[in-house]
């Protein structure tokens, strides 16, 4: 039953074209009249640099989120913390999508992305016309939405590390930090990097947020400010517009198709890390 | 010695400095986004919004009717092919357990972070474009698939801690295996299998992308399973993203009556799942 969906991605297989995948216009309807020209590598690196940013910022803050549910928190903060992360979570696409286009994407336009253009704007990433809209602001979402995912895979790994492992380091005088980074850390570290693994499928895949914030041009650039695309949000906003343009059709197919490859790639991956790790606890606890 | 002992100290200080900082931190977007979605949600509703059908995008009055027709409907049919697919391969997961077994949960759990989007495709494949249509009921296959692989995956954690003795006892009463698994087996799991189902629900139907093109969206009420269908969620985005100001009032409305669902969904049962979790212990 659930090999169902690889399935139905196969069809598309047959419409593979090989300039596809490094073309960098995307130019459906050309104004000649001619075939289209089509190259996915604008969305593919819309995709990449978002994903990017959204792990940069979501890693540390889930690790310390984590950390915070798992070692920090006082016993009776711990279910309600756990609670509202999980609503967090529970929280549809396309209301994030709704908060990020009214509320981030002013908020980066007039307070955010000011501040990076004043204090680093001799960079190539902060310049360009501001419009609030942009990699950033996707990035900036992205992460919010998977820091309640990244987080919770985390605490699972890090509660998972057998006591004896912080005891030994604590009957040594250790302080919390430095048991956390000597013991608890390099024992989970299978299980963290499962999580970033698991959390960049996630991130990959993204729709609805991202096409609401991103602003959709399919475009090369550096800076980080700029409208972009991703393959996603390429598939969400054109799909319902090729009418009978078949090769139009078949290249937004073959898009889902390397998205479905990326995102199956990323969660076989995170899975077998943590069945690895899992090995590895039960292991320690034998011996 | 002193300096060291001292460094020491303020690196474990800045630790849970920066770590409930960062609780904080993921904290401040759930509060901005309830606030937002109710302070404009509110502004929005009325006794028409609830019973009135959509106007075009950027026209004055009219509800939500159709759209919440369309997404329990959709739901619906999610559920009703969704939840016994589930239900099964999370049994048999737990029944016959071994290597075959082992695979098939670890492509349930992987099927889990297919990008819904790419669900929505596949499902234009398989009936929108052999149907040539758009229709509510290629909306509820598509939310149906995604609903498989999370209820599979619950039902087989709820099995899984069902005391052996339970079903030892059963077994050796002549009772036979499946009718073991049906009355005894999961009506012993039950609240963990109805709590992964209800999940599952207020999962999909906040899911947009997979009903882009199958359900497609629609301004009236449907007549048949085969017509194109409304929801709270594509309803969110079309009128979120057009260029009118009355639109995005009309979104915020959808968005704060889709969370109050989804939410409140997740809270009831995750409240009385915990309940019953301590009552037991």
């Amino acid at each position: 039953m659930l090999y169902e969906i690889g399935n139905g991605s196969v069809d598309s297989v047959a419409f593979f074209g090989l300039k596809f995948i490094v073309g960098t216009s995307w130019i459906p309807n050309p104004p000649d009249g001619g075939p289209p020209i089509l190259g996915a590598l604008p969305a593919i690196y819309g995709s990449l640099v978002t994903t990017l940013l959204a792990l940069l910022f979501a890693v540390p803050v889930s690790l310390g989120v984590a950390l915070f549910q798992s070692e920090l928190s006082p016993e009776s903060l711990r279910v309600p913390s756990v609670f509202l992360v999980e609503i967090l979570a529970a929280v549809p696409s396309v209301v994030y999508g709704l908060w990020g286009l009214f509320t981030l994407v002013p908020f980066m336009r007039n307070n955010v992305n000011p501040a990076l253009k004043s204090s680093l704007g001799f960079l190539p990433l902060f310049q360009g016309p501001n419009t609030g809209l942009g990699m950033l602001t996707a990035g900036v979402i992205l992460a919010i939405m998977v820091i309640p995912y990244g987080s919770s895979v985390m605490r699972e790994v890090i509660s998972a590390v057998p006591r004896s492992q912080r005891e030994a380091s604590l009957a040594l005088g250790a302080t919390n930090w430095e048991t956390i980074r000597t013991s608890v850390i390099p024992f989970a570290r299978t299980g963290i990097v499962a999580a970033i693994v698991l959390a960049m499928g996630r991130a990959i895949g993204e729709t609805m947020a991202v096409t609401m914030v991103i602003g959709n041009v399919p475009r090369i650039s550096p800076s980080l400010f700029l409208p972009a695309y991703t393959i996603p949000s390429v598939i969400a906003n054109e799909f319902t517009e090729v009418a009978g343009n078949a090769i139009y059709l078949s290249s937004l197919f073959e898009l889902g198709l390397i998205l479905f490859a990326i995102a199956l790639i990323m969660n076989l991956l995170g899975r077998l890390l943590i069945a690895r790790l899992s090995f590895k606890i039960r292991g320690e606890l034998r011996a | 010695m002193l300096s060291l002992e001292r460094k020491r100290r303020f690196s474990d200080k800045l630790y849970v400095i920066l770590a409930s900082a960062s609780f904080l931190i993921a904290l401040v977007p759930l509060i901005s986004i309830l606030y937002q979605t109710i302070v404009s949600g509110y502004a929005a509703l009325s006794v028409s919004f609830l019973t009135e059908v959509t106007p075009p995008i950027g026209g004055a009055g009219g509800g939500i009717l159709n759209a919440l027709e369309g997404t329990f409907v959709m739901v619906g049919i999610a559920s009703l092919f969704g939840v016994p697919l589930g239900l099964l391969g999370g049994a048999y997961l737990a029944e016959y357990p071994g290597k075959f077994a082992y695979y098939v949960r670890l492509l349930a759990e992987v099927l889990t972070g297919v990008p819904s989007i790419v669900t929505g495709i596949f499902v234009y494949e398989l009936l929108v474009a052999t149907m040539h249509r758009f229709s509510a009921l290629a909306g509820g296959v598509a939310l149906g698939f995604m609903m498989i692989p999370i209820v599979a995956i619950s039902t087989n954690e709820s099995l899984k801690l069902v005391s052996s003795s339970i079903k030892e006892g059963a077994l050796a009463l002549g009772i036979s295996r499946s009718k073991t698994l049906l009355y005894v087996l999961l009506s012993t799991a039950r609240s963990g299998v109805i709590t992964g189902i209800a999940l599952s629900i207020a999962r999909v139907m906040g899911e947009t992308a997979p009903l882009l093109f199958t359900a497609l969206g629609s301004q009236f009420l449907m007549t048949s399973l085969n017509d194109p269908a409304a929801s709270l969620t594509v309803l969110i985005y079309d009128f979120g993203t057009s260029p009118y100001l009355s639109a995005h009032a009309f979104a915020w409305g959808a968005a704060l009556i889709l969370l109050l669902i989804v939410l409140g969904l997740n809270i009831i049962v995750r409240l009385t799942s915990r309940l019953k979790v301590t009552g037991t212990e």
